[in-house]
């Protein structure tokens, strides 16, 4: 490509993302480092443009890493944190065991008939998210329709709603077309004669599998893993709905602080520990993609 | 061992489907019921559609979603289809810095990306409610419509656009006369995409919101909480009965299409 | 413009008359002085001096990545040289933009606008220069009159056949009557009994329009056809210009002699000079030559298999002469070529024209011959 050319089709997108996604980060790490207070907006201290530079001076000195100890000394945070990582993994491993098959058995069929299938998987895409999650309660509830069926099929009832499998469920179920998509593009993309020389050099199909398919595929899976894992370790709706009170995740305790305790800059400082974490999967999807684009 | 998919296969991909598909089934199902128990089957019933379109909150609610999410899907287009034309054809300083951008909005955690808006609308002064709404669904959508129009603009040829100007063409009128007609499916994909996801937005319109901008979402989510109502489901099933006509009608549009070529 | 394309009666022969490089009066239609362009560290041309004159047809030939579609480019605004100048009709256009140029192009894969018809592709260039409708309406219909696609103009550019494909972008790009028509390896795409016929086609066109083209290809035969004129590039530079038979007869250097036609060289050391003819010792033999060098010069002799002379005895009498045995031929009806070992891992083309029917083959693998080349038929290469 061309280097030094200017583009201004860059320019808006570029200083739209600059105001609306890049300087709002600093805005909420300048407040994970103030004092809650009872004001609107809640907390402290504020910049006095009025007083000038002496403002500006009191405003930094009263700037202080207070609620970031406030979050070490409660372990509640430190287990949310930890179950967050642990949750999102989980449904990270049992995405691509589940949906690797479905990409793999789209990828076999017919021409015709993959763009059918793919665009079954992208469907319940466009339903409400809300509302997909909502049926899962129906489902699962104690006098839900999973414990209906169980009992006519003359098992024990189950019940998971408010645990940490029903979050597990619901994740997988909610981000399976994030995880199928790309691992199918990686698939689709692949040279089928790829597998008739292994087979032609004496590799049975399972062996070709391993040995060319499963290698090729890495890079899809590796896009759609840290596509689901990223969202998902921050997911609110989710753990909200189907995990009831026990499950902590770090994406509700940002939510609570916000909403139920109005503690902003707790919410703030949360948040920022979340993105911390998150930088090096962040950083790793975007140098995958850069890849798949050039 | 011919090609094509083995029994295997086909399992996983029926299996695959039943999964994703069997909770909108449900809900579609339940959504008939006359009984308000999502266990028993009281017989068929539209009830909870009448409910539904007596609850005023709830008609209000469905309005600001539907006008949040076309001029947010709008601005998310505009802009998409500008950061697509400017990754794709490269080059520029700062190339990395927008792809950075765009890639990190499609996976950053809602909530985050809702508080740090949130707090940028304060800082400014901002009321919260219809607009803050609205420039919020457009900067987390604006990330999905570049996606969309970047993968159309990347297999474009290239050489359409240099034989417009070849013809005498300045470029934007070059972009205009053929690259937008060669793209225009997947910007009105960008589109819909944009516009879905903003109509399902929870957590973002949460935190950006203000009072008499609840979208339909809020209005679901305290809903949801305070108990199950079959109302939810018959809202859930015209939403998914609108989406899924306009997608099979886009989809059938675009195989005729092809078909008469 | 037409005036030129009465010097040039025939059509599809040698245009003997035509040779407005050689008149020192003749100012060029497209002039490259000194062009240098690199792409990062990548060198792609560098200076090219080419001049091109008003209804030639100029070939650019050479191998992939030479800096010939570069060339082209750069004519055609899309690239920017990074340093000499390039003038059209003695103006330096080098900030004009591409759609500011009167030179229009031919895309190797065509380019057609997919989503206008046949029709509306030809008239694309017309409608941008604010032609009146009717004008425009006649002119596609004199273009699509001219390439043989009566009738078609509504169609779509996916209902056309590769060679109906291929006439189209020459009609959409010719309809602007450009100062000059750039043709990027526009038969790249069609089967070889197309690609001749359109050879001819093409000429012709030129010839009626009167039109200046000039044609990147990499196809040796293509360029030698239908070219007044072929530059032969090489790693971004310009080897060697000329007609046809001056770059085929004789190359300036090993690389043009190997890149157009098969040839065989003989490396060696210049031992006696005689007037105009040379002695060359070399590892394969003593031989006589036409050619200047000083003695002691170190030189190749390219001669082309088809004046590579093959006896099945041993002739008495002529120069040159080399012994070996067949390796072996290839029957191609017109001629018969033959790999002759003259030494073990030497080996030597000859190509034989099958003047009489070959019946009972008189020659076959492991069947000794001589070889042998007039002086004349050598070029001496220096490099």
């Amino acid at each position: 490509m061309r280097a030094g050319k200017s583009a201004p089709a860059a320019i808006l997108p570029f200083l739209w993302l600059a105001l609306f996604f890049a300087f709002p980060f600093i805005l909420v790490a300048k407040l994970s480092l103030s004092e809650t207070a009872l004001a609107m907006p809640p907390y402290a201290p504020r910049l006095d443009w009025s007083q000038g530079l002496a403002g500006l001076k009191a405003f930094f000195t009263a700037l202080d890493g207070e609620t970031y100890g406030r979050l070490t000394k409660d372990s509640l945070y430190l287990a949310a944190y930890l179950s967050s990582l642990r949750i999102a993994a989980t449904g990270t491993g049992l995405l691509l065991l589940i949906g690797y098959p479905i990409a793999y058995g789209i990828s076999r069929c017919p021409p015709s008939v993959r763009q059918a299938l793919v665009m079954a998987v992208i469907l319940p895409f466009w339903t409400s998210f809300l509302i997909r999650i909502y049926a899962w309660i129906a489902i699962l509830k104690p006098a839900g329709i999973l414990n209906a069926a169980l009992a006519t099929l003359g098992l024990p009832p189950v019940d998971i709603l408010n645990t940490e499998t029903a979050v597990i469920l619901g994740l997988v179920y909610a981000y399976l077309p994030f995880m199928v998509l790309p691992l199918y593009a990686m698939l689709e993309r692949q040279d089928e004669s790829l597998i008739e020389a292994a087979q032609d050099l004496g590799a049975t199909p399972l062996k070709a599998f391993w040995q060319v398919t499963f290698p090729l595929s890495i890079p899809g899976a590796a896009a759609g893993a840290l596509l689901c894992f990223i969202p998902m370790a921050g997911e609110f709706v989710i753990p909200d709905l189907l995990g009831g009170s026990d499950t902590l995740m770090l994406g509700k305790v940002i939510w609570t602080e916000f909403f139920a305790n109005r503690d902003w800059p707790a919410a703030s400082a949360v948040a920022i520990v979340l993105l911390a974490t998150l930088v090096v999967p962040i950083l790793l999807f975007e140098r995958q993609q850069a890849k798949v684009l050039s | 061992m011919k090609r094509g998919p083995s029994a295997f296969n086909i399992a996983s991909v029926v299996l695959g489907l039943a999964f994703l598909y069997a909770p909108i089934v449900i809900l579609v199902i339940y959504s008939f019921n006359a009984s308000r128990l999502v266990t028993v089957w009281g017989g068929f019933s539209t009830r909870w559609y009448t409910a539904l379109f007596q609850d005023a909150q709830m008609l209000d609610a469905v309005w600001v979603t539907l006008r949040v999410g076309v001029l947010s899907a709008t601005l998310a287009t505009v802009l998409g289809t500008l950061a697509a034309v400017a990754l794709v054809r490269g080059g520029f300083r700062g190339r990395t810095a927008l792809a950075g951008g765009i890639y990190a909005t499609l996976v950053m955690p809602e909530v985050i990306l809702g508080l740090s808006l949130l707090l940028l609308f304060v800082a400014a002064g901002l009321p919260r409610g219809f607009w803050t709404v609205t420039l919020s669904h457009a900067t987390l959508t604006l990330a999905y419509a570049t996606v969309v129009v970047q993968a159309r603009l990347a297999t474009f040829d290239r050489h359409l656009e240099e034989a417009a100007q070849d013809l005498g063409c300045p470029p934007w009128k070059a972009f205009a006369l053929v690259t937008l007609p060669g793209i225009a499916p997947a910007v009105a994909a960008a589109w819909m995409l944009a516009f879905t996801l903003s109509l399902d937005d929870l957590v973002i319109a949460s935190f950006t919101s203000g009072p008499g901008a609840t979208t339909l979402p809020m209005r679901l989510y305290s809903q949801v909480r305070l108990g199950v109502d079959p109302k939810i489901n018959a809202v859930s099933t015209l939403l998914i009965g609108l989406v899924a006509t306009g997608v099979i009608a886009a989809y059938l549009v675009q195989q005729r299409r092809r078909s008469t070529r | 413009m037409t005036d030129r394309a009465q010097h040039r009666p025939q059509i599809g022969g040698i245009r003997s008359s035509f040779a407005p490089w050689e008149d020192p009066a003749a100012r060029p239609l497209v002039r490259f002085d000194g062009v240098s362009k690199a792409f990062g560290d990548t060198v792609a041309v560098t200076g090219v001096d080419l001049s091109i004159y008003e209804g030639e047809f100029f070939a650019l030939l050479g191998p992939s990545g030479c800096g010939k579609t570069t060339l082209m480019r750069m004519l055609a605004g899309f690239e920017t040289p990074d340093g000499g100048r390039l003038m059209l009709e003695g103006r330096d256009i080098q900030a004009d933009p591409p759609h500011r140029r009167p030179v229009h192009m031919m895309f190797q894969a065509y380019a057609l606008f997919p989503h206008l018809s046949v029709a509306q592709n030809i008239a694309f260039g017309l409608r941008r220069q604010g032609l009146p409708k009717a004008q425009i309406a006649a002119r596609v219909e004199e273009m699509l009159a001219l390439v043989k696609l009566e009738g078609l103009g509504k169609r779509r550019p996916d209902q056309l056949s590769g060679g109906q494909k291929q006439r189209v972008a020459l009609a959409r790009a010719i309809a602007p009557r450009p100062r000059i028509l750039l043709l990027d390896e526009p038969m790249a795409a069609l089967d070889k009994k197309l690609r001749e016929e359109t050879q001819f086609e093409l000429m012709t066109l030129q010839q009626t329009l009167g039109m200046t083209f000039m044609i990147v290809t990499h196809d040796q035969d293509e360029a030698m056809v239908v070219a007044d004129r072929i530059a032969v590039m090489r790693e971004g530079r310009i080897a060697q210009v000329g007609r046809p038979a001056e770059v085929y007869e004789t190359p300036v250097d090993r690389y043009v002699a190997g890149f157009i036609g098969d040839v065989n060289l003989f490396e060696g050391k210049v031992a006696a000079t005689n007037g105009p003819i040379l002695r060359l010792q070399s590892d394969d033999g003593v031989f006589d030559a036409e050619g200047a060098a000083a003695v002691g010069d170190h030189v190749w002799l390219a001669v082309r298999p088809e004046k590579i002379a093959v006896y099945p005895e041993a002739p008495g009498g002529p120069r040159n002469l080399l012994a070996g045995k067949i390796l072996d031929y290839g029957y191609l009806g017109d001629w018969t070529t033959y790999l002759v070992e003259i030494a073990p891992g030497r080996t030597i083309r000859a190509a034989r024209a099958n003047a009489t029917r070959v019946v009972d083959r008189p020659l076959g693998c492991g069947d000794p011959v001589w070889l042998s080349f007039a002086p004349s038929s050598a070029v001496v290469l220096t490099k």
